[in-house]
């Protein structure tokens, strides 16, 4: 081709769609360059492998006593709940925005009445569903430092959101949602692995 | 270098295409000058770039937030020489720092005071931007990089608030990472994301080291050279708010402007000098200003297991906090509060097409704009104080009803910038000499 030809007989749609498909493949490849990146943000295999389910052995809690241990970076909750305690979750449904808890987050076999499977026993991660603030536990009816109707239960001092017995959340505080509760399974009696669940869990 | 060689014709040279054409002129300055376009710059963006000679003193923050860029970037470096970026010993190299290497209280703490310094001066360059109609039409991109400043300045702030690891930095970064899994469907994803991790850990915060020492403040550098450009492409506005460039002299040079240097360096070296004499004092005699710079609850390693009673963030953030707090969850999700904060920002993107006034300065605008005005400035501060406050119901309250006047002055502006009385508008700028 002549010199003259070139400048000539520039065929310009065929320059168009050239520089589309270069600039199409050049995009894939960056996208695919850039998942790497992306995934490394994920949690690594260290961080998978700490995140491992806990055993947690109840045996030695007393009726009417909390104890708290770190599953995951966040406190998890074990209560004892007392026959009394467990009365009060009746008494506080009228305070209670989702008492069914058909909006919150727990596995199908916490959702009931008590949200626990065994009923003496709650399991629930001591995480505020607002911004993530760890509640207070204020199990004494009445107590003048959150209400005086209080009938005993979970309370936020970030923003003032209140929880039952059950962590069901009272309506008109931030919060939106019941605490949630965490899978788990009850491997013996006394002990409880939370963060797995299996057959023994239904 | 002012005595420049490349000028032959007589002196005042007139700027033009032609002088860059020159023979680049001899020395070493001519044959540094032949290969790079460090005179021609120089001439463009310092000593050539005429600036109206009306500016009051609310035109010196520009050049005081690049000041403290500096003192951020040169006393960053030093920081990171001694920090340790791990969970385990980032608390432990912070009391390090204050307490065992040579000057380094004095290091850290005008890090942390410049980083309070910092956004005190860009509010206040913001302020005058929205005093003087500086973000009108042709300087709507000029406003829109120095939005992208700001939200990359909030950004770089809070990841270097979690690097301490006090009980503050953990629980505040909780709140805010928080906000990304109000997000619906992808949201918890996206926060365990962002975190690297079941919950904030050391993974998290070695994440953020990464992106507050390098990534932002690259970022962040860029996006200043691009907003200083687009400066010196479309001109400074002024306190008249009228455009300079419109009459200029025989040599093209506008009848109103004076060169940036020697006139305006001087007068940013006096407003320097001031400025200094301020912070140098916080940083000496109050680095943590009340609890405002540095809050008491931070000089508590961070704990994931306990949440401090009340969590508060930098003043800085206080009046977006307000307005998260405002907001009451709906429909089963608090996300509307985290729309209604990021809105708040969203919203001073769009102010160059909310103004539909037909002048830009406060000066000759009438009294709706004007009372508008104040009513913006009372409900900004106001947030930011209840921000800081226990989210008590009158205080909720006053905080929604702000939060709602902040977006009256925002979204009402086509309306009532419109229907404003104005007063008319100066041929040239009002300047009384010295």
């Amino acid at each position: 081709m002549t010199e003259q030809a070139m400048t000539e007989q520039v065929d310009q749609g065929r320059r168009r769609l050239l520089v589309a498909a270069t600039a199409a493949t050049g995009a894939v490849g960056a996208a695919f360059a850039a998942a790497p990146f992306l995934a490394s943000w994920q949690p690594s295999a260290r961080a998978k492998a700490l995140g491992a389910p806990v055993e947690v052995d109840v045996g030695k809690l007393e009726p009417g006593a909390m104890l708290k241990v770190e599953w995951r970076g966040k406190p998890v909750w074990v209560v004892r709940r007392t026959p009394g305690m467990l009365a009060t979750l009746k008494a506080a449904e009228q305070f209670l925005l989702d008492p069914n808890s058909d909006g919150s987050d727990q596995p199908e076999y916490a959702k009931n009445e008590t949200r626990a499977v065994k009923p003496e026993y709650l399991v629930v991660l001591g995480v505020c569903t607002h911004l993530g603030c760890s509640p207070l536990a204020k199990f004494t009816p009445n107590d003048v430092t959150v209400s005086a109707d209080w009938p005993g239960g979970f309370f936020c001092p970030c923003h003032g959101s209140k929880f039952d017995l059950a962590g069901r959340v009272w309506s008109g505080v931030p919060a939106p949602s019941n605490l949630p509760v965490p899978p788990y399974q009850w491997v013996a009696d006394t002990r409880v692995l939370v963060g797995a669940e299996g057959a023994a869990a239904a | 270098m002012a005595s420049n060689p490349v000028t032959t014709s007589s002196a005042p040279a007139a700027p033009g295409i032609d002088d860059v054409r020159q023979e680049p002129g001899s020395g070493l300055w001519g044959w540094i000058n032949a290969r790079f376009p460090a005179a021609k710059m120089l001439k463009e963006h310092v000593t050539e770039y005429y600036a109206p000679k009306n500016f009051n003193n609310w035109y010196l923050f520009g050049s005081l937030a690049l000041f403290v860029l500096v003192i951020q970037i040169v006393t960053g470096i030093f920081l990171t020489m001694s920090y340790k970026p791990s969970a385990a010993e980032a608390f432990g190299s912070v009391e390090y720092i204050m307490r065992d290497v040579e000057w380094g209280w004095l290091i850290r703490y005008l890090h942390s005071t410049g980083a309070s310094a910092f956004f005190v001066v860009v509010y206040l360059h913001m302020f005058r931007a929205l005093l003087y109609g500086s973000y009108r039409a042709p300087r709507e991109l000029l406003w829109i990089l120095g939005m992208l400043i700001y939200l990359v300045l909030m950004a770089e702030a809070f990841m270097g608030y979690l690097l301490p690891w006090g009980q503050m930095s953990y629980w505040g970064a909780q709140v805010i990472v928080s906000l990304f899994g109000t997000i619906p469907v992808i949201g918890a994803d996206l926060q365990q994301w962002i975190k690297g991790d079941y919950y904030i850990s050391d993974i998290t915060l070695n994440r953020f080291f990464a992106l507050h020492v390098i990534a932002l403040p690259l970022v962040l550098v860029m996006l200043v050279a691009a907003h200083i450009l687009a400066l010196h492409e479309v001109g400074s506005n002024n306190p008249d708010g009228i455009e300079i460039k419109k009459k200029k002299d025989a040599r093209g040079i506008p009848l109103d402007g004076i060169p940036f240097h020697p006139y305006y360096t001087v007068k940013d070296i006096y407003g320097l000098g001031i400025f200094l004499t301020i912070f140098c004092a916080i940083v000496f005699f109050a680095p943590t200003f009340g609890g405002l710079f540095l809050e008491a609850p931070n000089f508590d390693p961070a704990n994931p297991m306990l949440t401090p009673a009340h969590i508060v963030p930098v003043w800085y953030f206080t009046p977006f906090y307000a307005m998260l707090r405002a907001v009451p969850s709906f429909a089963g999700t608090q996300v509307w509060g985290v729309i209604v904060m990021f809105a708040a920002i969203a919203v001073l993107f769009f102010l160059p097409w909310l103004d539909k006034s037909p002048v830009r300065s406060v000066r000759y605008r009438g009294p709706i704009y004007k009372g508008m005005l104040a009513m913006f400035v009372v409900s900004f501060v106001a947030l930011g104080y209840l921000g800081l406050q226990p989210a008590t119901p009158l205080f909720t309250l006053f905080s929604q009803l702000f939060t709602f006047l902040y977006f009256v002055f925002f979204l009402a502006m086509p309306w009532y910038s419109r229907i404003d009385k104005v007063k008319p508008v100066p041929e040239r700028v009002t300047y009384h000499a010295h």
